[in-house]
């Protein structure tokens, strides 16, 4: 399709897509992903039980997406399709975070450059070491830029700010229930408090007993186990006989 | 990395997404014309005995560990019984290579749904999966390769365990109590029935089960018997609330264990059979064991 009018430069051209993504990723709540004692937690501020910011791709490999909902869950389910026939053809530990991150990289890049507007998303992708093998975690934009993080990492309109929290009370000994404590009040910030229901968290655990026999180290806390990890759940009784007083 | 446009695209289904994307999981034999004489002419593994038995708790399954190409015995580690998904398992009689090969795609079918849609596959849409699968089969079964399989699990939206036969056209059969496949079906399948009782716990099922494979290996010399000088016992898997679970080599030999004790002193049938078993197991020096599986 030709564009009738005037010039514009590419450097324009590209500012102004790069602007318009930003703009849809900031209208979306963040992602935390850190690393802890005995795995990765990926923790989302979403308040839907049911359209999800954090999946499973792979025995080892989890999914967090921010920004418009159908654009990356369509990147999503092209990761799980990407590594299960690799896993097919090839074999299950032929499977890794850094070649789907590479994948996903292009992806984004073609649609930024070559479609008439580009994907308002920001991705990461994290893969859990088991034994001596290291984390990795992969943060990708909206652009294609990949970038290797340590310890955590953060995406989503505010990452900035949740990032900065992050860091004040990173130590990279947590335990999972630590860990999702310091999302929480990294994503919330001084000024609010997320109830456990609007948080979507999962684990990618390394550290099951049965390592050997469970494949699949991912795993989705329902709201319940998100209260007993928040450790909510003990003092609730008491701030709902207050709230029924007052 | 597959991207496909909205109408275009194959959803949850992982075979449907090996066609579009150029291999076809059903085409290796398509070109292959019929051995002459069939699939015994072929040399090929064969695998035979496997069964399900329905528990108060759930779902039984167990096969034995035998392969045979022709008379010679090809594999006497080989497993027959898997776990489908968590709550599933799937057991395979019929040409080893295509069985093995269907288990593979049935598994990664049901995971990758699982992804694909964020919940699992209803009890009844596995089984219907793996009919689905048969069907598509159907033209190697012609060409000598058949596959059998017994479906079972434990149905959550049910409470209960079930279970599922099959034939090589792809025909799905949902049984109560009991399922056998394989060339020991027959024998395996006449200890069940007069076995089967509506109140089975786990461990009875399990006991029945290991009861069964020995009077088909004692009658058919393509199911292997229990192997205690390697230390190899049929597999036998318990499925219920909790999820899928095999026993370990020393729980399933403990469970032999008992059955020959209770043969060797003199129980049903057992002093008549030990001296003229020869696929069975020796009966010598039993000693009494507890079942606990």
């Amino acid at each position: 399709m030709s564009m009738p009018g005037m010039y514009v430069s590419p450097e324009q051209l590209m500012q102004d897509r790069a602007d318009y993504a930003r703009k849809g990723i900031a209208r979306g709540r963040s992602l935390v992903t850190l690393e802890y004692g005995d795995g990765i937690a990926l923790v989302a501020e979403n308040a839907s039980a049911t359209l999800r910011k954090v999946s499973e791709i792979y025995d080892r490999i989890a999914f967090g997406g921010v920004g418009r909902y159908i654009e990356f869950d369509q990147l999503r389910i092209a990761g799980v399709r990407h590594a299960e026939l690799k896993g097919y053809q090839y074999s299950r530990s032929d499977v890794e975070a850094r070649s789907l991150a590479n994948q996903y990289a292009q992806m984004l890049g073609q649609f930024f450059t070559h479609e008439l507007k580009p994907l308002e998303v920001e991705i990461v992708v994290v893969e859990v070491g088991i034994g001596d093998e290291a984390n990795q975690l992969y943060r990708i934009q909206y652009d294609g830029t990949v970038m290797d993080e340590e310890a955590y990492c953060c995406i989503g309109g505010d990452a900035d700010a949740v990032r900065e929290r992050v860091a004040e009370g990173y130590d990279p000994e947590l335990d999972a229930d630590a860990a999702i404590r310091l999302a929480r009040a990294a994503l919330a910030g001084p000024e609010r408090e997320i109830a456990a229901p609007d948080l979507e968290v999962a684990l990618l655990e390394s550290n099951a007993e049965d390592a050997t026999h469970r494949r699949r180290c991912f795993r989705r806390l329902d709201d319940d186990e998100v209260e007993v990890a928040l450790g909510d759940s003990a003092d609730q009784p008491d701030e709902g006989s207050d709230q029924e007083d007052s | 990395m597959p991207f496909f446009a909205p109408g275009d695209d194959p959803g949850a289904s992982f075979l449907e997404l090996l066609r579009r994307t150029g291999s076809e999981p059903f085409a290796g034999f398509a070109q292959v014309p019929a051995a002459e004489g069939g699939f015994g002419s072929l040399e090929g593994s064969h695998a035979t005995t496997v069964l399900a038995v329905r528990s108060s708790d759930g779902v039984v399954v167990a096969g034995d560990r035998r392969a045979t190409s022709g008379n010679l015995i090809s594999h006497r580690d080989m497993r027959k019984v898997f776990p489908a998904d968590s709550y599933s398992a799937v057991a395979i009689a019929g040409a080893a290579g295509p069985a093995v090969q269907m288990v593979r795609l049935f598994q990664l079918q049901l995971e990758y749904y699982e992804k694909i849609e964020g919940k699992p596959l209803s009890l009844e849409g596995k089984a219907n999966q793996l009919a689905e699968m048969l069907r598509a089969h159907l033209p190697q079964a012609m060409r000598g390769l058949p596959v059998v399989p017994i479906f079972a699990g434990f149905d959550p939206a049910d409470g209960r365990g079930r279970l599922f036969q099959y034939d090589v056209t792809g025909g799905r059969y949902e049984e109560q109590d009991y399922a056998t496949a394989g060339s020991g079906s027959l024998h395996a399948g006449t200890v069940l029935k007069l076995g089967f009782r509506d109140d089975l716990s786990e461990p009875d099922a399990l006991a029945l089960s290991v009861q069964a494979l020995w009077h088909a290996a004692d009658e058919d010399s393509a199911t292997g018997g229990p192997d205690p000088v390697r230390g190899i016992y049929p597999v036998l898997a318990a499925i219920g609330s909790e999820g899928f679970r095999q026993l370990s080599d020393t729980e399933s030999g403990e469970v032999f264990a008992a059955l020959q004790a209770d043969l060797s002193s003199g129980g049903s049938e057992g002093a008549a059979r030990s001296d003229s078993a020869g696929g069975g197991p020796s009966s010598a020096g039993g000693s009494r064991s507890e079942v606990s599986p």
